[in-house]
């Protein structure tokens, strides 16, 4: 016998009782041949190549998810930015691509399609402008189409217009879905040195490096590293630095082998095996409670950055050795809206924004599905996202905002978003005006690469 | 042609015939069974079949009929391909 009684046993357990999926497999396609002067062509030819590549993806998908016994909960897409192909298009004609996108996603059975993108850390083009004056729009108008902006990178600096613009945007775009309580803002990435393979929504996008198709894997598996720490209520933290290494090298390998399955099923290369701990509302499927059994009483409590910081590391080594391709974002996510242990930490006020924003510093992405007061001005979210590009650009790492300023809700109230995304406790935001600064816009440039303490 | 394995997990209580009543499906659909092993622990029932499936196609029909079996005797029976467990205890 290959195997042990028990190691059979830890791997039925991991999916039946403690929430391993494979959170997403994401089939990157290249829009560029589709670019066309004449607008209804190119539309025709968008819906058209994405739904001869991804034609199979649900289906074969399914097919493997059943076969190896590991549920994969989302299948999606990741497209061109679509800012690169718009060229002269019109606003009204942007958003037209959007619902075409959507139509695609509906038509193909996938969760999410992602790159209504647009790169403007730098400048913004005049395909990029017309994105921008889309977006609110596009976002409430679709169901499935996914939005990202990049504001800032480390090489480049932040774009301060940008930035400002998207306050703008975010805000415009909440009232726009006020029905939603805002939901178009779920579905609204601003990062700072964006990824090109992340398989992960709201910010997938298939970058200017990569070919024509790929498949991109996502994993999940807080409950998994949650129930392995139990069972070592004593570990030093070297110790337990090691159980989420070892947790996480088996969660990677169950991804990046159900990965290639579907990539050669579907004739496709593989492309990166994304390693973030991605939690959702599920028992126990918490990063925040992972903290919490490291010794935290409530996450957000002093010395939470300490433990997240060691959590991510981990995952990262024992990821890294597993997987031959580690790519996308790789950390763990802290998104407040899907995860019951941040809710928690913020209705009991361990938790607040501030600590939150630090905790981006040593996790993986960023400021990720936090409701926000309604009456926060565009000002005070350029503010929000230039001070968590700051944190991306200085660090050399990827940072985003995904935040949901909630029409008419207040500080205190609960917000539902429905299936994946969750619900959330209403945060406020610093009472005083970030305005003149924002107004002032330009550029921050691009920060000294040495001298960094 | 590379032989293609699943492993077939059946746990609950112990009861008799279980292993008579797996396997006699197994040999209706002329599968092969490779290796067995068996434990039982305070009356909890754990048994794991490797069985050669190359020249099974449809994996889901088999997994449905123990499925049903499973429901009728009150035990989980999972069969999923090998390599995932490979995957995730081999390095």
């Amino acid at each position: 016998m290959n195997f042990a009684v028990n190691e059979m046993m830890e791997t039925i357990r991991m999916v039946q009782m403690e929430n391993l999926d494979i959170r997403t497999v994401t089939m990157g396609i290249s829009l560029r041949d589709c670019a066309d002067s004449d607008f209804e062509q190119m539309n025709k030819k968008v819906y058209e190549k994405i739904t001869y590549y991804a034609k199979d993806l649900k289906a074969t998908a399914e097919k493997v998810e059943r076969e190896f016994g590991i549920p994969i909960i989302n299948k999606r897409i990741s497209i061109t930015p679509i800012a690169e192909i718009l060229g002269h298009a019109s606003v009204e004609q942007a958003v037209e691509l959007a619902k075409t996108l959507d139509k695609a996603a509906i038509a193909l059975g996938v969760d999410f399609i992602g790159g209504y993108s647009a790169l403007i850390h730098k400048g913004i083009s005049v395909g990029e402008q017309t994105l921008l004056d889309a977006l609110p729009e596009a976002l409430s108008v679709t169901e499935r189409v996914c939005a990202s902006v990049s504001v800032g990178t480390t090489r480049a600096g932040i774009n301060m217009d940008a930035v400002r613009k998207m306050g703008e945007i975010i805000k415009e775009a909440a009232e726009k879905s006020k029905e939603q309580n805002g939901l178009a803002c779920a579905k609204l990435v601003v990062f700072c040195n964006p990824v090109e393979d992340n398989p992960f929504m709201a910010g997938a996008f298939h970058g200017a490096g990569e070919g024509e198709v790929v498949l991109n894997v996502g994993v999940s598996g807080p409950g998994v590293v949650l129930s392995a720490l139990k069972r070592y209520p004593h570990a030093d933290l070297g110790e337990v630095s090691d159980i989420i290494k070892k947790t996480a090298f088996k969660i990677t390998r169950a991804g990046e082998l159900i990965g290639r399955v579907v990539a050669e099923r579907l004739g496709v290369p593989f492309g990166i095996m994304d390693l973030s701990l991605a939690p959702t509302n599920a028992m126990n499927d918490s990063v925040a409670e992972i903290l919490e059994e490291i010794g935290l009483e409530r996450v957000g409590t002093h010395g939470t950055i300490a433990a997240l910081a060691l959590m991510n590391d981990a995952v990262k080594k024992g990821g890294a050795m597993a997987s031959s391709y580690v790519g996308g974002l790789s950390g763990a996510f802290i998104p407040v809206s899907e995860d019951n242990g941040m809710i928690r930490g913020i209705l009991d006020e361990a938790l607040s924004l501030s600590k939150l924003e630090a905790m981006t510093c040593v996790c993986s992405v960023g400021l990720d599905m936090i409701a926000l007061t309604g009456d926060a001005t565009p000002a005070t979210l350029a503010g929000i996202i230039a001070d968590e590009a700051a944190i991306g650009m200085i660090n050399k790492k990827t940072t985003a905002v995904r935040i949901i300023p909630v029409p008419g809700m207040k500080e205190g109230d609960m917000v539902e978003f429905g299936g994946l995304l969750g619900r959330a406790p209403v945060m406020g935001v610093n009472p005083y005006s970030s305005e003149k600064m924002i107004k002032r816009g330009g550029r921050i440039p691009a920060p000294l690469q040495s001298l960094i303490n | 042609m590379e032989q293609k394995r699943a492993i077939v997990s059946v746990i609950g209580k112990d009861q008799v015939g279980i292993i008579a009543k797996v396997t006699t499906i197994l040999a209706e659909e002329k599968i092969n069974i490779l290796d067995i092993s068996q434990t039982i622990l305070q009356d909890f029932f754990t048994m794991m079949m490797i069985i050669d499936v190359t020249k099974y196609e449809d994996l889901e029909a088999l997994q449905q009929k123990l499925a049903d079996l499973g429901e009728a005797l009150g035990l989980t029976i999972n069969v999923q391909l090998e390599d995932i467990f490979q995957a995730m205890h081999r390095v």
